[in-house]
């Protein structure tokens, strides 16, 4: 990669310490199992952010995600069950499913800009869960429940990954398994941001009258971008649907799709690891405050105003180091 | 059919008025207001406090709807919108804000309120029976009345009153405006309590038909950008425009499309999508608002 210096690496690789070493066994000796379920969420939800983040570096606002992230778990969670594909195969053809889904649907919606865009792909969320309620495969508002879990993966009869189910500790491959993802994720997009892609993206957040008039095809970017960013929610919707075992038309709802937009907001949408920070302090945050009972929503509600009130360019604008600044070096 | 035509009419009079209150915000500060459906609801809730528990006549009930969202959309203005727009590098940073005030009141709701679905006695008995082609309560034509008042009541006073027109002027170009003498902090505030104050008054007037309970703010919300997209955002004729047009497609569509199922909305909305793939800026609003 370019322009990776010495000390980004050795950032790099402590945080991968942390997620993959250091998490197991803080869990292990405070015996916080559950931790386990609210970290793998985090996880795959920050896949999904990812996604919302990308849509916001063309200066698009996308309350969507949900949408796809819904799709993606459907795919997924139609072929493992009825069909009896593979986990890995389904996880793949839901994220293909959602971004083919997406360039179809933006081809026309992605001319709007503003508010206008950020309105319709909140509709769409209703759309897609309005579908799901209404088309026979989906089974309606019953949902699809017992998805078995994930198979092996074998490889010339070489066996890679055993199968779920025959594993002791299902939270711990669960989670190991959307971290590795989570990993590849906003490695791709921290890739991707400092391509010539990424260059042209930033042109467009800023104008894209002026970026059409060098050269730069908006129209086909936009649509490229998109179909990324639903990707990413498709893979993470799919994610989850294997994880709770279950996919319901409410399993991803407008809520969903604003906190998705959320995550990114908080975390700074400067930063191409905004996204993963703000839905670990939200998600975190909502799971801690689990213990203020009836007072949690109020709780949580006015700390979030008082960061945005005080920190309105997001939490990484406290500069905490510039790793994964998303600007030119 | 007529009867058809009669619940257009009623559900976009009501469906107007909350579309109003958005987009007044929005063209006045170009904040998307996603707690205008909490808004609403609060309205319903103090007017069933008041006119429900306390037995108070019905119109004070109203009137103390108007004025408690009115103070708490001038607060929320005044302390939270206001200094975040002076304060942040994208202007979308007003959304997170407008998504935590939605929590915030949803909490404040359930603390104060409870979860359960309340309802009032109704304000006159007797039920309209046009030789069974138009069936109608009384209560809900008064409230239909009530509505296409206060809606001709607010265009009257935006377009004669001195405060109306410095926030047309606002609206128009804030700049401009300031640069000809507008306050323009302290119109944006008055502005942003009358946006509130109208979501209060919807919610006062509905809660004598249809109850309220927590959960209707976030529907209502949804409802409400779908009008102003329609109608084109930012702009006063659009938004009533936008809430008879939806007022009027779900009373056609669950007269015709209730056998096919429950597939009126999933309708109405694809026909949106296709509509604003043709005209992104809805019927009458600015490109690129």
């Amino acid at each position: 990669m370019n322009g990776v210096t010495s000390k980004q690496l050795i950032g790099f690789g402590i945080f991968l310490l942390a997620i993959f070493v250091g998490v197991p066994i803080v869990i292990a000796a405070t015996g916080r199992w559950d931790f386990y379920f609210t970290l793998t969420s985090v996880a795959l939800l920050s896949i999904a952010s990812a996604g919302v983040w990308l849509t916001f570096y063309i200066g698009r606002i996308n309350i969507g995600q949900g949408a796809f992230a819904l799709i993606g778990a459907y795919v997924s969670a139609i072929l493992v069950a009825k069909a009896g594909v593979s986990f890995w195969i389904s996880l793949l053809v839901a994220g293909l499913f959602a971004a083919v889904v997406s360039v179809l649907i933006g081809l026309p919606i992605l001319r709007l800009r503003g508010v206008y865009f950020a309105m319709i792909t909140l509709v769409l969320t209703q759309v897609v869960t309005l579908v799901a309620l209404a088309l026979p495969i989906t089974n309606g508002a019953k949902g699809i429940t017992s998805i078995p879990l994930p198979g092996g993966i074998s490889l010339l009869g070489l066996q890679i990954l055993p199968p779920f189910d025959s594993m002791a500790d299902t939270k711990l491959a669960f989670y190991i398994m959307a971290s590795i993802l989570m990993v590849l994720t906003y490695l791709a997009l921290w890739r991707l941001v400092n391509s010539r892609l990424g260059h042209i993206c930033r042109s467009m957040q800023q104008n894209e009258e002026l970026a059409s008039s060098i050269g730069v095809n908006i129209a086909y970017i936009r649509i490229i971008i998109f179909a990324i960013s639903s990707f990413f929610g498709g893979i993470g919707g799919a994610l989850f649907g294997s994880i709770s075992q279950s996919v319901y038309p409410s399993s991803f709802q407008v809520t969903d799709s604003v906190n998705f937009m959320l995550n990114c907001f908080l975390g700074g949408l400067g930063y191409v690891f905004g996204p993963m920070l703000g839905t670990l302090t939200l998600y975190f945050g909502w799971d801690l405050l689990f213990t203020l009972g009836k007072y949690q929503l109020l709780v949580y509600s006015v700390l979030l105003i008082l960061v945005i009130r005080f920190l309105p360019n997001g939490l990484l604008s406290l500069r905490l180091g510039k790793l994964g600044k998303g600007g030119g070096k | 059919m007529e009867q058809v035509l009669a619940n257009g009419i009623y559900l976009g009079a009501q469906y107007a008025m909350i579309a109003l209150g958005l987009t007044l915000i929005f063209a006045l500060m170009n904040v998307l207001n996603f707690a205008h459906g909490q808004m609403y609801v609060i309205g319903g809730f103090v007017t069933y406090t008041i006119y429900g528990q306390l037995g108070l006549p019905y119109i004070v009930a109203l009137l103390a709807s108007c004025v408690t969202l009115a103070v708490l959309g001038a607060l929320i203005e005044r302390f939270l919108f206001a200094p975040v727009i002076k304060g942040s590098a994208r202007e979308e940073s007003t959304m997170l804000l407008a998504a935590g005030i939605a929590f915030l009141l949803d909490a404040l709701i359930l603390l104060i309120f409870g979860e359960k679905q309340r309802g009032v006695p109704k304000i006159v008995n007797g039920v309209l029976n046009w030789d069974f082609r138009i069936i109608m309560p009384y209560d809900r034509i008064l409230i239909c009345g009530l509505a296409i008042f206060s809606i001709v009541a607010f265009i009257a006073f935006m377009q004669f009153s001195r405060t109306g027109r410095a926030l047309r002027a606002l609206a128009q170009d804030r700049t401009a405006a300031q640069l000809m003498g507008v306050n323009v902090d302290r119109y944006s505030t008055i502005g942003f309590a009358l946006g509130a104050m109208l979501a209060g008054l919807v919610g006062g007037l509905l809660v004598t038909i249809t109850g309220i309970n927590l959960g209707m703010g976030g529907p209502t919300s949804i409802k409400a950008f779908m009008m102003v997209m329609i109608g084109g955002a930012g702009v006063i004729s659009g938004a009533i425009a936008g809430g008879f047009i939806l007022g009027f497609m779900e009373a056609i569509g669950l007269a015709v499309l209730s056998q096919y199922g429950d597939i009126t909305y999933l309708v109405i909305f694809i026909s949106l999508m296709i509509f604003l793939a043709i005209r992104p800026q809805g019927l009458m609003g600015k490109p690129w608002g």
